[in-house]
């Protein structure tokens, strides 16, 4: 079989996971990307492996262990977006901006402007809060 | 050495039967892919990853990797879809179509997405225009060689593999009872309070209902609602708990 085959199943196939990775809203979408990206890996492993017909099989050794590690990693992922649904009842990742650490994340519009704006990009930005001043004040006591 | 045994092999133009199930099943996968990251219902795109990982997991068995293919089979179909299924539905995602499952940027996904596309795609068929896999002989990747490979050079990272399995299994039951720790009660008054909410606030769903089905679009925006009220109300009621 010709090695391109594989090869550029496994690109397209990443790229695929990472247009989810990017583009997706909820959470447990992102993860099933990250979960196409990594087979695209896993299938590129396996078809080196093959070619090369390494002594050792390290591409198939790796390509188990990166099962492995994959069903570890989705494991934690859920139990984290649990969390994070539990304590903010969304989990939506970009209206998550108060968990950022920067400044602009504290100065957030004020509750009107989610009326209207529902499908652009101001949706993300946790219109719902109340005021700007208290951003601060709820990102402390979220953290708490 | 595999380059001079397979120099007389044929081009593109006369595939073997092989590469026509490879392809054949590589559109299926990349096809069911696709749909997983398009799909606007949330439990769609969990069934279709179900059948891009098992077209990947024929695509092993043409590669002659049988072991690698049943794990694939077994962990990826079997248990993480099923996880991310169960995800799914403690986090209350919304039967049917949800128009907001794609964020806002999107097209500056898709752009990165094709660009890396075309990029990879170019420079692997650069790379391994004259490469050929030789399938003969017997499989590498039976049962027999596998546990060969994997019990007589891979002892020790297997072993600490299992290490971290079970360090990713206590972490996750961890996060998973964090909120069991101020209260149970709490908890549940909680949870009821966000229910009782839902139902004494039917007015401020307007805003997202007004398209398709109207009770899942209703429900969402509820989600949201009381969401963001959650988050504001849960740590106060937690400096209650420590005070």
């Amino acid at each position: 079989m010709h090695l391109a085959y594989p090869a550029v199943l496994a690109v397209l196939l990443f790229c695929t996971g990472l247009y989810g990775v990017l583009a997706r809203r909820n959470a447990i979408l992102v993860l099933m990307s990250v979960e196409l990206m990594l087979n695209a890996v896993n299938l590129n492993l396996v078809a080196f492996d093959v070619w090369l017909r390494d002594a050792l099989h390290a591409g198939q050794a790796l390509t188990l262990f990166t099962i492995a590690i994959a069903a570890a990693e989705i494991g934690i992922g859920l139990a984290i977006v649990l969390a994070v649904y539990r304590n903010r009842g969304s989990s939506d990742v970009d209206r998550l901006r108060d968990t950022a650490e920067t400044d602009a994340a504290e100065t957030l519009p004020d509750a009107d402007a989610d009326a209207d704006a529902d499908a652009d990009a101001a949706r993300g930005t946790t219109a719902d809060q109340a005021t700007a001043p208290a951003g601060k004040a709820k990102k402390a006591e979220a953290t708490a | 050495m595999t380059l001079a045994a397979t120099a007389g092999h044929p081009g593109f133009l006369s595939p073997t039967g092989v590469e026509i199930a490879f392809l054949l099943v590589g559109l299926a996968t990349l096809g069911a892919a696709l749909i997983t990251v398009t799909t606007k219902q949330l439990v769609h795109a969990a069934l279709w990853l179900v059948v891009a990982l098992g077209g990947i997991a024929v695509e092993y068995l043409l590669l002659t990797a049988e072991f690698i293919a049943w794990v694939q089979v077994l962990i990826y179909v079997g248990s993480i879809v099923v996880l991310l299924l169960f995800g799914l539905m403690l986090t209350r995602a919304p039967i049917g179509r949800s128009p907001d499952a794609d964020s806002g940027n999107r097209w500056i996904a898709l752009g990165v997405a094709v660009a890396s596309a075309a990029a990879l795609v170019w420079v692997v068929v650069d790379a391994f225009r004259t490469t050929w896999i030789d399938l003969d002989g017997p499989a590498q990747g039976s049962t027999k060689a596998s546990g060969e490979f994997l019990f007589r050079h891979w002892v020790l990272p297997f072993e600490a593999l299992s290490v971290l399995l079970l360090a990713a299994l206590v972490g996750a039951i961890v996060l998973s009872r964090k909120g069991d720790e101020d209260g149970k009660g709490d908890e549940d008054d909680r949870a009821r309070k966000g229910r009782e909410d839902r139902k004494a606030r039917p007015g401020t769903q307007g805003t997202h209902a007004g398209q398709g089905t109207q009770g899942t679009h209703a429900d969402q925006g509820t989600h949201a609602d009381q969401g963001t009220q959650g988050g504001q109300a849960r740590p106060a009621a937690n400096r209650e708990d420590q005070s």
